[in-house]
């Protein structure tokens, strides 16, 4: 193949900055969206031990209880609910780029694809906190 | 307002420097000047060898693309009063080698363009005295993605495209897909070859800056992911339905 650079004076290739990330404040959201899927995989991990707890009896599930309230578990959790919730405002938010629906020949506007999501997703939580709060 | 500014401009010369420095000028700042505008006065009234790229002034050409203050802009349609008091950084496009200073060497974007196929792919073509019909709602299917200037703004704001030069980027994929979706066109499955490959879309981590960035709102970000879904659904017809079924 023809180089089409071969003909030309030498030009200056800037280097990307391992911190570019840094750099900014969008491309740090970007890396925080990305980076909340390890809160996500440790919020998954914690059910499963959760429930593996549960079918052990009730003492082996005190003590995950005990566990879950020292102090390192508490901040653990706090910063995962924070990530997973972030994770999931901006996956919602997200949605309406890759689905494009049309009604009408019109396509249906971003709060349109966006709003079932977070109705669903509301409904849901709330649907939870209702069987956990109800005993 | 104050009634001058600042602009500091990279300045570098492939003949006698090793690497790109900065310059600073002071111009008028004037309510309908554009960043292009302090540019041309600073060619025309203080150094004259100051180079860069632009010809229509309006938007259109998508030859004036620079990082103003860190953020890739059409310089003519960014005005200056909105980087009031200043200083006002310019600097070449990211994530291309820089020719001279604001110039920069466009070749790698030209040569992706061209495997993307962006023209209409016909298996057989019409007598020359037929017309290829299409309805309103068959343009507004691609008229979004048709609005691409090349600009390439999106790739100076690519993250991915900075770390990885193969990916093929997002007007690229964006110009692709605006004939992908285009009724008179027959070649989605010549495109899938170049698109579906690791370094097309599948390189694509949906920073979502491209869109942003985009002065013509092509929405390049959306085309790659809506890409990717009609790729899965493919692979899964593949996968699911007999060899040689359409």
């Amino acid at each position: 193949m023809i180089n089409p650079t071969e003909y030309l004076p030498k030009s200056y290739h800037p280097r990307v900055s391992t911190y570019w990330w840094l750099t900014r404040w969008v491309y740090l959201k970007f890396i925080l969206r990305e980076a909340s899927s390890v809160f996500v995989a440790w919020t998954v991990i914690l059910t499963l031990l959760q429930i593996r707890a549960l079918a052990a009896g009730p003492a082996r599930y005190a003590e995950f209880q005990d566990w879950l309230r020292s102090p390192l578990l508490l901040v653990l959790n706090a910063v995962s609910l924070f990530f997973v919730v972030f994770h999931a405002v901006t996956w919602f938010n997200l949605a309406p780029k890759a689905m494009v629906v049309r009604v009408g020949g019109r396509r249906l506007p971003n709060l349109a694809i966006s709003a079932p999501n977070f109705a669903a997703w509301a409904v849901l939580s709330a649907a939870i906190a209702w069987i956990l709060m109800r005993g | 307002m104050a009634n001058r500014i600042t602009i500091e401009v990279t300045r570098y010369d492939p003949a006698q420097d090793e690497k790109p420095r900065f310059d600073s000028f002071e111009v008028p700042l004037r309510k309908e000047w554009v960043v292009l505008d302090a540019l041309n006065y600073i060619k025309d009234h203080l150094d004259g060898s100051l180079t860069f790229r632009w010809s229509c002034r309006m938007g259109v050409c998508g030859s004036c693309g620079m990082t103003v203050n860190g953020v890739p802009k059409l310089t003519c349609a960014t005005f200056l009063s909105d980087y009031a008091p200043g200083p006002v950084r310019v600097e070449p496009m990211k994530n291309f080698p820089v020719l001279k200073d604001l110039v920069v060497d466009t070749s790698d974007f030209l040569v992706k363009l061209e495997k993307s196929k962006p023209w209409i792919i016909r298996k057989v073509e019409k007598p020359l005295d037929e017309e290829y019909f299409q309805t309103p709602e068959q343009l507004e299917a691609y008229k979004q993605y048709s609005m691409c200037i090349n600009c390439m703004l999106c790739y100076a704001a690519c993250p991915v495209y900075g770390l990885d030069p193969l990916f093929i980027g997002p007007a690229a994929i964006a110009l692709a897909q605006r004939y992908n979706m285009d009724s008179r066109d027959e070649g989605a499955s010549e495109r899938m070859d170049i698109l579906s490959q690791h370094d097309g879309i599948w390189g694509c981590t949906f920073v979502g800056e491209c869109t942003q960035v985009c002065p013509k709102h092509v929405d390049p970000a959306g085309a790659i992911q809506q890409y990717k879904l009609t790729a899965t659904m493919e692979w899964v017809k593949a996968l699911v339905l007999p060899r040689g079924s359409e």
